[in-house]
């Protein structure tokens, strides 16, 4: 047996050398082929082989019910809400009356600087009159979206008369003032259209920037330069501008800071780039103009010009809700495509009549407007030198805006001195203020500071008043 | 969920077809006809590009009348519909100053508060007009709390079981601006799939991952859970901070209300928050009001977030959000919506807080429990004398929203200007509130209806529904004159 395996072997091995060494056999194209050829093109072959094999990977197998299981059990999510701490239990001042230059704040009377009732129609005998006719008539709540016998007769009036006040073809109410921005902006662009909008636009605004889903681009707060360069870089950028739909969002009256945007420059720039203009007047309708018609007015551009025309209705007109105008496509496109006036219930009907009667006022009084603009050109001038605070606003803005001088560090401690100045300013002299507040929600980078609302209503010691507290209380409090 | 019938669904898509072959040929024309007047634009792009509008253009222009009927009188059990003309097709639709007297089938007044009521709007809230004024012109923070506004929210949360409450001035914005400040990126937000449109921007608003579950499936909710959970992140596998599960109390497109309990125990199970939108169930369900816990025997300490409106029940106008002490404080210095919008109107104010002492009994009379046993037994009857004539009625009992299928989109016009003409106002819902196939007339019964005004409607329904051809169940053999005996 043995004998037979060596035997076996040692020819295996005869039989190997004799390959190895065989005289050459062919000759293929000048190449003699050698035995030992043979054997390197089988090499050649087996690591062909394993080159193409896959490398090796553990299976992959999904997670039993068991390993779920566990790992539900482990999971712990954060609590809903972070924890409370003792500046968040801040309560704000409860009025015991109309929020009108006057009003009475825990039994004492106070100067009122914290509602935008500009024209001073809180507490209006014929605004009130109207209301009183329509509660009567509809009751209080209009039980319905617009589209389910929600429309009452006083909103389609309503809408005819802000159209034609305006001097545009129509315009659509909402049922609510900020609603109104953050519907109108998903309503026309889409994913895909660029926007380029303020750095300083409020969070309605920003929100409805977000829900669009279109490419954002900011420029420089109230920066023409900065928005001339925007607009070219996005033009250059842009390959197929007749395909793709481009907006400039900007606010007439900035809420946060104060300042109003140059409207012919807009216009002009947007012109040269093919760009729609979105406008945010929720300050300056009823405010800015020889006859209040807002920012068109005072800068003297035909109001065709501007595409969309938003805002409230919650300040100079003195009621709630909004309204958007523009031409008659701009309007009908909303009817079924903006999702606050969709599917929303409509504005109360006795909210609308007041806008009707606020606005009817407006026309027939036109010298309360230079009433407003003599109050804030006198708040202004003793506004100038209040110690450790500056004015940051426009001097024809109703909203007078100051900041602090130099910075304390964080944003959090600027809060804190602001808030004890207006505490203190309304315990030891009864004049309510407000301070700028930011929700964590809000991506605005600018200054906070003080904010006074200036109405035609004020008298001329209410300002003096307020301008004196706030400077003693100031020099005491920034030392 | 509703499943067509096999035929219906084909004569619906075969009359969908025909009428997109019309729209196609018609814009076809247009094209043909006025290509000089589409080319001067200037430079701008078009505000809709191509067929982004289609749908509008050529088929809801053509039934345009049904909806945005204007009314000149309050939305009660009776109103006036103010009666308009085209000369162009329906394009545009003008005003006329003649009204008709209608049976109201359409409007949210499930408690009969819409008009001018003894104890709400005369006296109460002319007073309170009178003494704060139409509006503060201010936010909630700033200047714009009065004293109505604290009474308010304290009533609410006793109303609703909570421990406190928070108030907004319009219900559409309380979503859109809550949910963002509750959750954002790294959390998760699991949606019932027929929320409504205010949910689902503010689950789009708030940054968060959005994902869907079957409508009232709780076995399927359970399975999306679980999945999420032992996955976590898409791409960067961490675990989710946080999940919050949203749900509705009464769907309005359906009727139905949500399976709460089974939801509820699924969430504790798994650690996610519940947030409840109430909209169309406060103050219209439950023994004494309290809205779809009380209804389905949920303790409200299990829900974390209850949302919901007081402009249906409660004929006002605004929103509210109900939780423990911590989240609504955590929300007054959050919340943008109570940061940054003018604060409710004090009148509107008035109106909610009086109309919830009257259904809380507090006004000293016993109006308020009247008034829920009255739509309870409102909704029940008509339910059950429709769901006998054969049509399909979808809902559950006790609900006061009843929707009738349609599904053929012609019969969408031919059941609306047909009850119109029979002095009876119906709401109809096409796409894109409902799916394309599911067309449906939609009822919202009110307290303030009597037994004769349904009597009324029902015998109206059904001539109505044997002219257009809904009737798709068979027909009982209890016929009206016999109720109405029954009745007498």
């Amino acid at each position: 047996m043995a004998l037979a395996m060596v035997n076996v072997t040692a020819s295996v091995l005869d039989w190997v050398s004799s390959a190895f060494d065989a005289p050459t056999r062919a000759v293929v194209f000048g190449v003699p082929i050698d035995g030992h050829l043979v054997v390197e093109a089988l090499l050649v072959v087996v690591i062909l082989f394993q080159l193409t094999r896959k490398s090796y990977k553990p299976p992959k197998k999904p997670l039993t019910e068991k390993e779920i299981d566990e790992l539900c059990d482990d999971w712990v999510p954060e609590p809903l809400t972070p924890q409370i701490t003792e500046d968040m239990m801040y309560e704000p001042p409860t009025l015991e009356s109309a929020a009108g230059p006057h009003a009475i704040v825990n039994g004492k009377e106070v100067v009122n600087f914290a509602s935008a009732n500009y024209l001073g129609l809180v507490g209006n005998e014929k605004i009130t009159d109207s209301c009183v006719g329509a509660l009567e008539k509809y009751g209080v709540g209009s039980c319905g979206p617009r589209g389910f016998y929600g429309t009452i007769d006083v909103h389609l009036d309503c809408e005819q008369k802000i159209a034609k006040f305006l001097g545009t073809p129509d315009s659509i109410l909402y049922s609510y003032g900020i609603s109104t921005i953050f519907s109108v902006i998903p309503a026309f662009c889409k994913k895909g259209d660029i926007i380029v909008a303020d750095e300083g636009v409020h969070w309605a605004v920003q929100n409805g920037l977000y829900l669009s889903r279109s490419t954002v681009v900011y420029f420089k707060h109230n920066d023409m330069k900065s928005l001339e360069n925007k607009l070219e870089e996005v033009t250059r950028r842009s390959k197929h501008p007749e395909k793709v739909r481009r907006y400039i969002v900007v606010e007439a009256i900035y809420q946060n800071s104060g300042q109003i945007a140059p409207l012919d420059e807009i216009v002009r720039l947007k012109e040269k780039y093919r760009f729609r203009i979105i406008l945010d007047e929720s300050h300056s309708f009823g405010v800015l103009g020889s006859s209040g018609r807002g920012l068109a007015d005072h800068c003297g551009v035909p109001v065709e010009k501007i595409d969309i025309i938003t805002a409230g209705m919650g300040n100079a007109l003195a009621t709630d809700g909004g309204f958007c105008t523009g031409s008659v496509r701009v309007v009908d496109h909303q009817r079924l495509s903006s999702s606050g006036y969709v599917f929303s219930a409509s504005l109360p009907p006795y909210l609308a009549s007041a806008a009707i009667a606020a606005v009817d006022y407006l026309e027939e009084n036109p010298s309360v407007l230079s009433k407003l603009r003599t109050n804030i050109a006198t708040f202004f001038y003793e506004l100038s030198d209040v110690p450790g605070l500056v004015l940051a606003s426009h001097i024809l803005s109703p909203i007078v805006f100051l900041k602090l001088k130099k910075s304390t560090g964080t944003g959090k401690t600027d809060m804190d001195l602001l808030d004890s100045i207006a505490k203190q300013v309304l315990e030891e002299d009864s004049v309510l203020i407000a301070t700028t507040k930011r929700s964590s929600l809000d991506k605005c980078k600018l200054p906070i500071g003080l904010r006074f609302f200036v109405s035609a209503s004020h008298s001329e010691s209410d300002l003096l008043k307020a301008a004196a507290s706030l400077k003693r209380v100031a020099a005491l409090v920034i030392s | 969920m509703v499943r067509s019938p096999y035929f219906t669904t084909l004569t619906t898509l075969l009359s969908y077809r025909i009428l997109f072959l019309f729209g196609h040929l018609r814009d076809l024309f247009e094209k043909l006809l006025d290509w000089s007047k589409l080319n001067n634009l200037q430079g701008y792009a078009p505000i809709c590009f191509g067929y982004e509008d289609f749908y509008t253009r050529r088929l809801h222009l053509r039934i345009q009348d049904c909806f945005e009927r204007p009314i000149a009188s309050a939305p009660d059990a009776w109103f006036d519909v103010v009666e308009r003309y085209s000369n162009d097709n329906n394009k545009t639709l003008c005003r006329t100053e003649k009204t008709t007297k209608c049976l109201n089938l359409g409007s949210y007044n499930y408690l009969g508060f819409a008009a001018a009521d003894e104890y709400c709007s005369t006296p109460r809230v002319i007073r309170s007009l009178k003494q704060y004024s139409v509006s503060t012109c201010s936010a909630r923070v700033d200047g714009g709390t009065t004293k109505l506004h604290v009474e308010l929210e304290d009533l609410i949360a006793r109303f609703v079981g909570k421990p406190a409450a928070i108030l907004f001035g319009m219900g559409y914005a309380t979503n859109s601006a809550i949910i963002p400040a509750l959750i954002g990126k790294g959390g998760l937000i699991i949606s019932d799939s027929l929320n409504h449109n205010s949910i689902v921007n503010g689950a789009r608003g708030s940054g968060a991952t959005i994902r869907v579950f079957q409508h009232n499936n709780a076995s399927h909710l359970e399975e999306v859970l679980r999945e999420q959970i032992a996955y976590g992140q898409p791409h960067m596998y961490r675990p989710w901070n946080k999940i919050i599960v949203i749900i509705e109390g009464i769907y309005s497109m359906e009727g139905e209300f949500c399976k709460l309990p089974e939801i509820i125990a699924v969430c504790k199970k798994y650690k996610a928050y519940t947030y409840l939108d109430e909209a169309h169930s406060i103050g219209a369900v439950g023994r004494t009001g309290r809205g779809v816990c009380e209804q389905l025997g949920v303790d409200t300490a299990d829900v974390d977030i209850m949302m919901g409106t007081l402009t249906k029940s409660f004929g006002s106008c605004g929103g509210y959000i109900a939780a423990s002490k911590e989240i609504i404080q955590y929300l007054k210095q959050t919340c943008p919506a109570h940061l940054y919008a003018t604060s409710m109107s004090p009148p509107a104010v008035q109106q909610a807080i009086s109309s919830m002492k009257v259904i809380l009994g507090e006004d000293g009379t016993n109006r308020g429990a009247k008034k829920l046993t009255q739509i309870r037994e409102n909704s029940n009857f008509f339910r059950s004398e429709l769901q006998k004539m054969g049509f399909e009625v979808l809902g559950d009992k006790d609900s006061p929203i009843m929707p009738i299928m349609l599904y053929n989109i012609a019969k969408i016009p031919a059941f609306s200007r047909e009850c119109l003409s029979q002095n009876l106002a119906i709401v109809t819902i096409a796409f894109p509130y409902t799916p394309l196939l599911l067309a449906r007339a939609r009822i919202c019964i009110s307290a303030a209806h009597t037994r004769e005004d349904l009597i009324k409607a029902l015998e109206v329904i059904s001539k109505v529904g044997d002219l257009v051809g809904i009737k798709y169940f068979p027909v009982e053999h209890l016929t009206l004159d016999k109720v109405k005996t029954s009745t007498k």
